[in-house]
């Protein structure tokens, strides 16, 4: 395990443990030079946890230690180390010493003792290894040999007070039934946790017949910690504790390249697909094509030649291979050629936490780029849902830090309200995407919604699309929405043929109102022509008419003038020329 | 009834001056008096002053006595004054009797 020394002065007077999470909950490690007590019932992980802290400190810290072992020998809890994988070479095993301390069977015990022998022999030990760890493992086994609680309290402290004085970082384990936290100030070491500056519980507990492992910090003078209890695990490289990720961490990079969802309308819809690195939830009841939707997915994936782990829990690999082909989503090449790895998660047994260290281990083994996790609401079954959620969330942290897409799906229980986020696993405030599937049922027919509850940093569609499922993939569809109806499937197909014939009658009825009003057009426009040819042909009557009454009075004239003078009148009557009236 | 008289070889670690060291200390004087009288060698060890002869004989509580002859070695921890114990696990029990008049010496410290 690699060593994350915390930057600034949080770490400072911490000794860092190389317990992943647990430095990050207590901001750098076990207090400095002082004593720590770690408390918890049969095997609970106190002495991996200290033997951890030894290890760390020789291999990363340049710190010698010393392991006091009341309880096994040393040689034992070396063989159970060897498994961790902790390889010490030779000049890191010579700075690492163990004590051998048991008391003997045959031990005769009569009246009144002390420790002094155990310390100047550490005494001795210690200066000549420059030892700065100390453990003292099951220190309730000598404890218990002393005749009365007055001397155990006597010796306890002069173990303390030694401690102190050589400014060693200790870590001192006792038994202790942890069922009851709280009364532990009531067992008879209990008043331990008063004197140390640190205490430490470790609880195992079996809850609905799947084993939990829970540390919780009780106390630590002159620093701040989580208090929480954090679940914990005893995994291949020794304690993995499951701390939250705290501001310090590291930020994760974030990308904005966007990967294809493998529908391409649904690609549309979220604007360009999923962003890489993101975790995506699809929730949805059982046969809402939740798996067929992370098919699609997967492919894309897998065509892109991105490596693939998809983990199951409902059914086999080659079950699902077989089930997503129907709707033309073939996979199985994919596992040929080694792109895409399926795992059944049918026979991993155990917590939660046990499936998280199996898929991250089964990732990282893989080197995948993209994580499907189907469903992922398995895990509230084996044990507490707080436990399975924060499991959950620490996945999508994970992932988040790795780099990988993550897509989960989520059973929605059918009894449960329709609300989407009434899952016990609540783990939708965390996930980038959230899509939705849906059904909805009408007219004696159940169809499949598609829709995108959330989606950050992407402009998303707000409208709910029909999930058609077929032969030849997955294809979205606009659903129909009239008078604040939503109609899908068949219905949907019915209104818009019966729209389509209205809109023909529509259109045909424009079309013979529109040949009408041309034809009165046509005719009213004949109608100005002959008006306007009647118009002419009367001026001209009219000009006619004219010039024909004026030709006349000039003949009037001329024919007097012509008269008088074939009269041979000598005069012209003055009445005539006025008027011709007499 | 002891025709040979065995010769017990003890070795005592003591821590300095301490109390329940000291006690041991005459407890064990008193012992080897009343029940080994001139059959009893007896090796004190200050752990403080030899820490490494405590880490070679895992010692890690004290007053421990050890009895190195005859054998096996047994090891006693504690003040030693339970007298009776201690007889019992020096295998010296058959011989309360013979030195019952000066059981007391033991109980007085």
């Amino acid at each position: 395990m690699q060593a994350k020394r915390l930057p600034g002065p949080s770490g400072a007077g911490k000794a860092p443990t190389g317990i992943s999470g647990f430095d990050a909950i207590t901001g750098g490690g076990l207090p400095l030079g002082r004593t720590t007590l770690l408390v918890g019932g049969p095997g609970s992980g106190k002495t991996v946890f200290a033997l951890q802290f030894l290890v760390h400190g020789v291999q990363h810290c340049d710190e010698p230690g010393v392991f006091v072992a009341f309880e096994e020998t040393s040689q034992c809890i070396l063989d159970n180390a060897s498994g961790f994988g902790w390889n010490l070479n030779a000049p890191q095993r010579k700075r690492l010493f163990f004590l051998d301390a048991q008391p003997q069977p045959d031990l005769v015990q009569s009246g009144d003792f002390d420790f002094c022998g155990m310390l100047a022999a550490l005494e001795s030990q210690a200066g000549a290894t420059g030892a700065r760890r100390i453990v003292f493992d099951a220190l309730d086994i000598v404890l218990a040999l002393l005749p009365d609680p007055h001397a155990q309290r006597r010796e306890i402290y002069r173990l303390h007070t030694w401690l102190l004085a050589r400014k060693l970082t200790g870590i001192i384990t006792l038994k202790a039934d942890t069922d009851h936290t709280n009364a532990i100030s009531q067992q008879p070491f209990g008043f331990m946790q008063f004197m140390v500056d640190c205490a430490v519980i470790l609880n195992h507990s079996v809850v609905q017949g799947v084993s939990q492992r829970n540390l919780r910090v009780q106390k630590f003078r002159g620093s701040s910690f989580d208090e929480n209890e954090s679940p914990f695990l005893i995994g291949a490289s020794g304690v993995e504790v499951a701390g939250a990720r705290t501001l310090d961490s590291v930020e994760t990079q974030v990308s904005t390249e966007r990967i294809s969802s493998g529908v391409e309308r649904l690609d549309t819809m979220l604007g360009g697909g999923y962003y890489r690195g993101a975790s995506v939830l699809v929730t949805g009841f059982s046969g809402t094509a939740k798996t067929t939707l992370s098919g699609a997915f997967v492919q894309a994936a897998c065509q892109r030649g991105e490596r693939t782990l998809f983990v199951s829990f409902d059914s086999e690999g080659s079950e699902v291979i077989r089930n997503l082909a129907s709707v033309g989503i073939r996979l199985a090449p994919f596992v040929k050629s080694g792109v895409l790895r399926m795992a059944s998660a049918r026979t991993i047994s155990g917590s939660a936490e046990t499936y998280l260290v199996r898929i991250k281990a089964l990732a990282r083994e893989h080197r995948a780029r993209c994580v499907v996790i189907d469903p992922v609401s398995t895990w509230s079954k084996s044990g507490t849902d707080l436990n399975a959620h924060s499991v959950a969330e620490r996945l999508i942290d994970w992932s988040k830090a790795d780099g990988t897409t993550l897509l989960c799906t989520r059973l929605l229980d059918e009894m449960s309200s329709p609300a989407e986020g009434s899952s016990p696993l609540q783990i939708s405030a965390q996930v980038d995407t959230w899509i939705h599937l849906n059904y909805l049922v009408q007219a004696g027919e159940r169809n499949r919604g598609l829709s995108i509850i959330k989606s950050r940093g992407t402009a998303h569609s707000n409208q709910v699309r029909e999930l058609i499922l077929s032969d030849s993939g997955v294809t979205l569809a606009d659903i129909y929405t009239a008078g604040g109806e939503v109609l899908m499937g068949t219905l949907r197909w019915e209104k818009e043929r019966a729209e389509r014939v209205a809109n023909e009658a529509v259109e045909v009825a424009r079309k013979l109102k529109r040949v009408r009003l041309d034809a009165e057009e046509a005719e009213l426009e004949v109608r100005v022509k002959s008006l306007q040819t009647e118009l002419v042909a009367k001026q001209i009557e009219k000009a006619l008419l004219l010039s024909s009454s004026k030709s006349l009075a000039g003949d009037v004239s001329r024919d007097r003038t012509r008269l008088e003078e074939l009269r041979g009148a000598d005069a012209i009557p003055p009445a005539v020329r006025t008027g011709g009236a007499p | 009834m002891s025709s040979l008289p065995v010769v017990f070889k003890f070795r005592l670690y003591v821590a300095d001056d301490a109390l329940n060291s000291a006690q041991a200390r005459s407890n064990l004087a008193a012992l080897c008096k009343t029940y080994l009288p001139d059959r009893s060698e007896v090796e004190l060890v200050d752990v403080f002053k030899e820490p490494k002869r405590a880490l070679l004989d895992a010692i890690f509580m004290t007053p421990t006595l050890i009895r190195l002859a005859p054998l096996p070695v047994r090891r006693i921890v504690g003040s030693l004054s339970q007298t009776d114990l201690v007889l019992r696990a020096l295998d010296l029990e058959g011989e309360t009797d013979a030195a019952q008049r000066s059981v007391g010496a033991i109980h007085r410290v």
